[in-house]
C-alpha cells in the first residue's frame, strides 16, 4: 500500500472522494482492456469486478457518510462563531476560533497532559506488554488461565474499571488509598495523573501484549535453538533474534496504541472529571461542545485533534518506513 | 530453553499468578464493593465483612438502570449484526475478488480505525440534531457500525484467507454462481470467524462511552456506561457507590463469560489480521 497508507490528515477527504470517483474511473478502462484482451475471460472478470464493488459498497458508504461528510462539516463549523446558547450570533469568523484556541492556556495544558499520558503509558505498556506476551507465549503451566485472565482488562468496560480505580483510591472506601497515602490522591494533580495512567495501563497492556504475541509467533523456533547452541544468552536471543523479527509487529502495536492513548477520555471523565488540570484534549473538546454548547470552539478543537493525530501517524510512517504500519494488514482497536 | 525442570515450572507458575492477580484485582474489588452493606461500604476492607444483595435489588428496581440495560443490549446487538454482515461482504470481496478500489477501501478502513473519535462528536452532534437522530438508537448505532467496520473487515479478511477456497471452485464447477457458492459453501465454513468477529465488535460497542454520553440526553437511548456516570449524585440514591458497583458488575459479567468461554477464539481473532505483512 503506497499513497493511502500515509494517513496525512488533509488527505482523508481527498482519499475518500477518490474512492467514489476512482472506483468508477478505474472500472471503465478495465472493461475496455478486457474487451480488447482475453475475450473468453472478460465476462467472468467483469462479473467478479461488479460483485466486488457491490459487496464493498455498503461498508464503504456507511464509513464515508459517518466520517467523511462530518469531518468536512466540522471544518466548516470551526470557521464560525456558533454558540447554541446564542444561535442568533452565528456568523462566519474565518480562523478566529483557531487563534482563540491556540492562544488559550487551558488548551495547551490539556495538550501537554494528553502528550504526557500518551508517551508514558505507551512506553510502559510496551515493556509490560512484551513481558506479558512472553509469558503468554512461553509459559509452561496454565497457559489458558493466563490468556483468559489477560483478556479480562481488554473486555471490561473502561468506565467500570475507572470506577473500580476511583473507589480504590477514595480515602476511607478504598484500601489502596488507605495503604499508600494519607491524603486524597484524586484531589492532587500529580497523583491524579499517575492514577489515570495506571488505569490506562491496566486496561490496555493486554491488547498490546496480544499484538506483540502475534509477532512473537512469527519468530522461528529453529533460529532460537541455533542461537542457543551458539551460546547466546537469553537476553541476546531476545535482542538479536526476537526483536528484529518482531519489528513490524512492534511498530503496528506502537502506532495503534499511541493513537488510541491520544484519545484518552473515559478514565479521566470518571476519575477526575478534568479537575486540577487533568483534562485531556478529548475532555476539553467534549466540555466545550456538550457542556458549553459552543459548536464553533468545540469543532475547532476537533479539527486540531484530528490534525495532531494525522501528524503523529505521518511521523510514525515516515520514521519507520511505510512497509510496517501501512502494509495491508495491521489494524486493531 | 527446553529445560522443563520443576524450578522452571515454579518460576513460570509464579509469573502466571502475578499476571492473573494483576488482571483480576480491580474486578474483584468492584464486585466486593457491590456486595457490601451501606454500613461497611467505607471500611476499606478488600473482602466484605457483611454480604448483601441489596445493591442489586436497588438498581433493578429503578427504571434508570433497567432502561439503560435494555438500550445497551439492543444498540450493541443491532450494531454488531449490521457491522458483521457489511464487514463480511466487504471482507469476502477483499480476500477473494479482484476489483478496482480494493486498496483504497483498506486504506480508508485503516484511517477510520486510527481516527480520533472526539473529532466526530461535534459534527455528529449537530448533524444528528438536524436529522432528528439525536438521542435515538440509530443515532448511536450509526457511529458504532462505522468504527466497528474496520475491525470487522480486518478480522474477517484474515479468517477468510484461511478458508479452503477450492471448495468454492468445486461448487462453481457444479454450476453454482459466485453468490451461491458464497452462501451455501463458504458462509458455513466462515461461521467461526464471523462469531469471533461478532464478539470483538460487541465488546467494542458495549464499551463505548464518548459517543454514548455525547449523542444522548435522556433515558430513551442512554447506555449503561453513561447511566453509571449519572448515578453519581442522583437524588434517589443516598450513596450511589453500592448501586454503581452493582450496575458495573452486571455489565461486566457477560464480558467475563464471553472471555472465559471463547478465550482461544478471541486471541486468534485479535492477533490473526494483525501482523502478517
Amino acid at each position: 500500500m503506497s499513497g493511502n497508507a500515509t494517513p496525512a490528515g488533509a488527505d482523508v477527504a481527498a482519499d475518500e472522494a477518490d474512492l467514489r470517483t476512482g472506483g468508477r474511473q478505474a472500472a471503465v478502462p478495465a472493461q475496455r482492456a478486457n474487451r480488447r484482451g482475453r475475450a473468453p475471460l472478460s465476462e467472468n472478470k467483469r462479473a467478479e469486478r461488479r460483485l466486488g464493488l457491490l459487496l464493498c459498497a455498503p461498508a464503504a458508504l456507511v464509513m464515508l457518510a459517518v466520517t467523511g461528510y462530518p469531518i468536512l462539516y466540522s471544518v466548516w463549523l470551526s470557521l464560525q462563531r456558533y454558540d447554541l446558547r446564542f444561535p442568533a450570533e452565528r456568523e462566519f469568523v474565518g480562523l478566529q476560533n483557531y487563534v482563540t484556541v491556540l492562544t488559550n492556556e487551558f488548551w495547551w495544558t490539556a495538550f501537554g497532559v494528553t502528550m504526557l499520558i500518551t508517551v508514558v503509558t505507551v512506553a510502559v505498556e510496551l515493556v509490560l506488554g512484551m513481558g506479558l506476551a512472553l509469558i503468554m507465549h512461553r509459559t509452561l503451566v496454565g497457559r489458558g488461565i493466563v490468556r483468559t485472565a489477560a483478556l479480562i482488562p481488554y473486555g471490561i468496560v473502561t468506565v467500570v474499571a475507572a470506577f473500580s480505580w476511583r473507589y480504590a483510591w477514595t480515602p476511607g472506601t478504598g484500601y489502596l488509598a488507605n495503604l499508600f497515602s494519607d491524603g486524597a490522591p484524586l484531589t492532587e494533580r500529580a497523583s491524579s495523573l499517575a492514577i489515570i495512567m495506571l488505569a490506562e495501563i491496566w486496561k490496555t497492556t493486554p491488547f498490546m501484549a496480544l499484538l506483540l504475541m502475534a509477532g512473537l509467533a512469527l519468530v522461528p523456533e529453529d533460529l532460537l535453538k541455533a542461537a542457543s547452541t551458539d551460546g547466546a544468552t537469553a537476553w541476546q536471543r531476545f535482542t538479536k533474534v526476537m526483536l528484529p523479527v518482531m519489528k513490524p509487529a512492534i511498530l503496528v502495536a506502537l502506532l495503534f496504541r499511541t493513537l488510541d492513548a491520544f484519545r484518552v477520555f473515559d478514565n479521566i471523565y470518571v476519575l477526575t472529571a478534568g479537575a486540577n488540570d487533568t483534562s485531556s484534549v478529548s475532555m476539553i473538546a467534549y466540555n466545550n461542545l456538550i457542556r458549553g454548547l459552543n459548536l464553533g470552539i468545540g469543532s475547532t478543537m476537533s479539527v486540531l485533534i484530528f490534525i495532531t493525530v494525522a501528524i503523529i501517524a505521518f511521523v510514525f510512517v515516515k520514521l519507520f518506513g511505510t512497509a510496517a504500519p501501512g502494509s495491508d494488514d495491521g489494524e486493531r482497536r | 530453553m527446553a529445560d522443563t525442570t520443576t524450578r522452571a515450572k515454579l518460576r513460570w507458575g509464579l509469573l502466571d499468578v502475578f499476571v492473573v492477580a494483576f488482571a483480576l484485582f480491580p474486578v474483584l474489588w468492584i464486585m466486593s464493593l457491590s456486595f457490601k452493606t451501606p454500613a461497611t461500604l467505607t471500611d476499606g476492607k478488600f473482602i466484605p465483612r457483611e454480604w448483601t444483595l441489596e445493591n442489586y435489588r436497588t438498581i433493578f428496581a429503578t427504571d434508570q438502570f433497567v432502561r439503560a440495560l435494555v438500550n445497551s443490549i439492543g444498540i450493541a446487538m443491532i450494531a454488531t449484526t449490521i457491522a458483521v454482515v457489511l464487514g463480511a461482504m466487504a471482507a469476502y470481496a477483499i480476500s477473494r475478488l479482484d476489483f478496482p478500489g480494493k486498496r483504497l477501501l483498506i486504506g480508508v478502513s485503516l484511517l477510520i480505525a486510527m481516527f480520533p473519535q472526539v473529532s466526530l462528536v461535534s459534527p455528529l452532534f449537530e448533524i444528528e440534531r438536524q436529522l432528528g437522530l439525536f438521542d435515538t438508537w440509530p443515532g448511536l448505532i450509526l457511529p458504532y457500525i462505522t468504527f466497528a467496520l474496520p475491525l470487522a473487515i480486518y478480522t474477517l479478511s484474515a479468517f477468510f484467507k484461511q478458508i479452503p477456497w477450492d471448495l468454492e471452485k468445486a461448487a462453481k464447477m457444479d454450476g453454482a454462481t459466485q453468490a451461491q457458492a458464497f452462501r451455501r459453501v463458504i458462509a458455513p465454513l466462515a461461521a467461526p470467524g464471523l462469531f469471533t468477529t461478532a464478539i470483538l465488535v460487541f465488546i467494542f460497542c458495549w464499551n463505548d462511552f464518548l459517543f454514548a454520553i455525547s449523542l444522548t440526553s435522556t433515558e430513551r437511548s442512554r447506555t449503561v456506561p453513561v447511566a453509571l456516570s449519572f448515578f453519581t449524585g442522583a437524588s434517589q440514591f443516598e450513596d450511589p457507590t453500592g448501586a454503581i458497583c452493582a450496575a458495573a458488575v452486571v455489565i461486566t459479567v457477560p464480558i467475563i463469560l464471553f472471555v472465559l468461554f471463547f478465550q482461544r477464539r478471541i486471541v486468534s481473532g485479535l492477533t490473526s489480521g494483525a501482523v502478517k505483512g
